[in-house]
C-alpha cells in the first residue's frame, strides 16, 4: 500500500528545548497508528506540525502525494486531514448538532453563501444526525454543546471528525479523562472507525493503544527509539526501559 | 422556549407598533420633538444592527464603529457642498466609502486579536475623526451645514419628517431581515463558529478571516448607510459624530439590548437615548444614574434587556 502520510526529517525546537527531532515516520493507507511516549516526548508538538498549527523549523510533510508542509491549517483540513484535540475544542455555545453541521459546511464548498437558512439544509443536517447517529448522541442533537459530559464531549469531537468525511484522522488523546466505560465504548468506536480511515493516534491509556494499534512508534524527547508491530515494541528492551518501565512504576 | 405570547414576544410587538404608530400621535397633536427623537433614535438603531453582526454574532469588538457613521455622513455632505445633491449618487458614494474603510480597517485589524484588535480598530476611527477636521474646506473642526437633503424621484421627499421618519424606519426593518438572514445561513454559522472557536474552525478547514472580513465590510457597509441618514436627519456633519465615544454609545446600545439578538440592537438604541433624554431632563449629572444602570445590566443581565424578556438564543 501507498503512504497516505509521510513525514522527513522533521524538526522543531523551542528555545534550548528539542521537541522534535530528525522525526520520519510512514503511514500508509488504512492503517492504525499509535505514537506513544512519555510526557514530554513531543507527541502533542507532532500532531500541531501534522494538522499545521505549528510551522516545523526544518523537514517535510507529504499527504496524499503533495507536499503539504507550507500549507495553513484549513487547506490541510481540506485536503482530508482531520484533527481532533486533546483539550476539548468544540463550539461550546452552539448546539451539538450545530456542531456537528459546521463540520460538514467545511467540506461542501465556500461558505459565501449569505441568504438561505443553513439550519434546514438537509444536505447539512442529514449527514451531521448521521454522524452524531454513529457516536450515540442522537439524543443530545439540540442541546448546547456546553450541557454535554466530557465523555459526551469526546464523542461529539469524534462525530465532528467524522462529519468532515476525512482520509486520515489525527486523533490527540481521545480517551483523556474518560471513565472505564466511556473509554470502552471509545475503542469501539475506533474499531469501527479503522475500517474506513488511516488513523493517527496519540495516546497514553496503553490498553487501548494495544488493543487498536496496527503499528506504533515509540517516541522519547521528540526521537523515535522504535518503530512496529504492536508485538515488537512491547518486547523491545530499549522501549521497556524508557517508557513502558516508567509506566509500571507510575501504576505500582 | 416562548411562545407567541411569552412577554418577550408582547414587548416586542408593542415596541413595533409604537414605532410604526407614532407620527399618527405626533399628527394627533403629540410633541414634535417626539418625532425629532425617535428618528434619530432609529437611525442609531440601525448603526447599532450593523454594529451587533460584528459584535453580537462575530465576537469582533470593533471600538471604532462610528467611524463610518462620519464616512456616510460625508459622503453626503461633501457631495452636496460640491453641487450633487441626487442621492442616487451620494447614498451608493456613502456606501461605497464605508465599504472600502471597513475593508482596509478589517484586513489590517482581523490580523490580530482580544485588546490589540479593539486598540486598532478605536486607532484607525480615531484617524479618521483627525482628517476630517483637517478638511478646511469642508468646515474643519466646525462641520459642514448641507442646505439640501439628498433628493430622489418624485413622491420622495426627505424633507418631510412624517415621510423621511418611514423611510429610516423601513430602512431599519430590511436592515434588521438582511442581518437575520445572514445569521442564518451558511456564511452567519461560519461566523458565529469563528466567534465560538477560531482554531477550531481553521482546524475543520474554514479560512476564518476571509469570512470575518467580508463579515465586517457589510456591517461597515450598513453603517455608512446609518451615517448618509444621519446627514440628511441633523442636515449637519461634523467631525463629533464619528469620535471614539460615539463608538462607545453604539457598544452600549448592543450591550445594553443584548448581544447576538435580533432585535437586542433596536430595544438598546431606545433605551439609552430615551433614558438620556429623560435623565438629561431631570438632572444634569444623569450620568451618575446610567452608569450604574448599565453597569446592573451587564453584570446580572448578560443576554441584555432582550435577554431579561425571555430566551435568548444565538442566531
Amino acid at each position: 500500500m501507498a503512504d497516505l502520510l509521510r513525514v522527513e526529517n522533521l524538526a522543531k525546537r523551542f528555545g534550548g528545548i528539542v521537541a522534535t527531532d530528525d522525526l520520519v515516520l510512514n503511514i500508509p493507507e488504512g492503517e492504525l497508528h499509535a505514537v506513544i511516549g512519555p510526557n514530554g516526548a513531543g507527541k502533542t508538538t507532532l500532531i500541531a506540525q501534522l494538522s499545521g498549527q505549528l510551522t516545523p523549523d526544518s523537514g517535510r510533510i507529504h499527504f496524499a502525494g503533495s507536499d503539504i508542509t507550507a500549507e495553513p491549517m484549513y487547506a490541510r483540513s481540506a485536503l482530508g486531514l482531520a484533527r481532533s484535540f486533546q483539550i476539548t475544542s468544540l463550539f461550546l455555545d452552539l448546539s451539538v448538532l450545530d456542531n456537528v453541521a459546521l463540520a460538514v459546511q467545511a467540506r461542501a464548498g465556500h461558505s459565501f453563501h449569505f441568504w438561505h437558512n443553513a439550519r434546514r439544509e438537509p444536505e447539512l443536517r442529514d449527514p451531521a444526525r448521521t454522524a452524531l447517529a454513529r457516536v450515540g448522541l442522537s439524543a443530545r442533537a439540540d442541546l448546547p454543546a456546553s450541557a454535554l459530559s466530557h465523555g459526551e464531549h469526546r464523542q461529539l469531537e469524534l462525530a465532528m471528525a467524522l462529519a468532515s468525511r476525512p482520509r486520515m484522522l489525527l486523533l490527540d488523546e481521545p480517551m483523556a479523562g474518560l471513565g472505564p466505560e466511556e473509554s470502552a465504548r471509545m475503542v469501539t468506536m475506533l474499531r469501527e472507525l479503522k475500517k474506513e480511515l488511516t488513523i493517527l493516534l496519540v495516546e497514553h491509556d496503553m490498553e487501548a493503544v494495544f488493543a487498536l494499534a496496527d503499528r506504533i512508534t515509540v517516541l522519547v524527547y521528540g526521537r523515535v527509539i522504535a518503530s512496529g508491530k504492536p508485538e515488537d515494541i512491547r518486547n523491545n528492551a530499549q522501549v521497556r526501559d524508557a517508557y513502558l518501565g516508567e509506566q509500571e512504576a507510575v501504576h505500582a | 422556549m416562548s411562545g407567541w405570547l411569552s412577554v418577550r414576544a408582547i414587548a416586542i410587538v408593542a415596541l413595533l407598533l409604537a414605532l410604526v404608530l407614532l407620527p399618527v400621535h405626533v399628527e394627533l397633536g403629540g410633541s414634535r420633538f417626539l418625532l425629532t427623537l425617535f428618528t434619530r433614535i432609529i437611525i442609531l438603531a440601525l448603526a447599532a444592527v450593523s454594529l451587533n453582526l460584528i459584535l453580537g454574532y462575530g465576537g469582533m469588538m470593533s471600538f471604532g464603529h462610528a467611524a463610518y457613521l462620519g464616512i456616510g455622513g460625508y459622503a453626503v455632505g461633501i457631495l452636496a457642498h460640491e453641487g450633487v445633491f441626487t442621492g442616487f449618487i451620494q447614498w451608493p458614494v456613502a456606501l461605497a466609502a464605508s465599504a472600502l474603510f471597513a475593508l482596509v480597517i478589517g484586513a489590517l485589524s482581523l490580523r490580530t486579536r482580544g485588546v490589540y484588535f479593539i486598540m486598532i480598530t478605536l486607532a484607525f476611527a480615531q484617524m479618521a475623526y483627525y482628517v476630517v477636521a483637517g478638511l478646511a474646506r469642508y468646515g474643519g473642526d466646525d462641520g459642514l451645514t448641507i442646505y439640501k437633503r439628498s433628493q430622489f424621484i418624485a413622491p420622495i421627499d426627505l424633507s418631510n419628517k412624517v415621510q423621511f421618519y418611514y423611510i429610516c424606519l423601513a430602512l431599519l426593518f430590511g436592515s434588521m431581515y438582511l442581518v437575520r438572514r445572514i445569521v442564518n445561513s451558511r456564511f452567519g454559522l461560519a461566523i458565529q463558529g469563528a466567534r465560538s472557536n477560531d482554531t477550531r474552525m481553521r482546524a475543520i478547514g474554514f479560512p476564518t478571516y476571509r469570512y470575518k472580513l467580508v463579515c465586517f465590510v457589510i456591517a461597515g457597509t450598513l453603517c455608512g448607510l446609518s451615517g448618509a441618514l444621519i446627514a440628511n436627519h441633523t442636515d449637519f456633519v461634523s467631525p463629533a459624530m464619528m469620535y471614539w465615544t460615539r463608538s462607545g454609545d453604539l457598544i452600549i446600545m448592543v450591550v445594553l439590548g443584548g448581544m447576538g439578538s435580533t432585535f437586542g440592537p433596536l430595544v438598546g438604541a431606545v433605551a439609552l437615548l430615551v433614558l438620556e433624554e429623560v435623565l438629561s431632563s431631570i438632572t444634569e449629572y444623569w450620568q451618575i444614574i446610567l452608569g450604574p444602570l448599565l453597569l446592573l445590566v451587564v453584570l446580572f443581565a448578560r443576554g441584555g434587556i432582550d435577554g431579561l424578556l425571555g430566551k435568548v438564543r444565538h442566531g
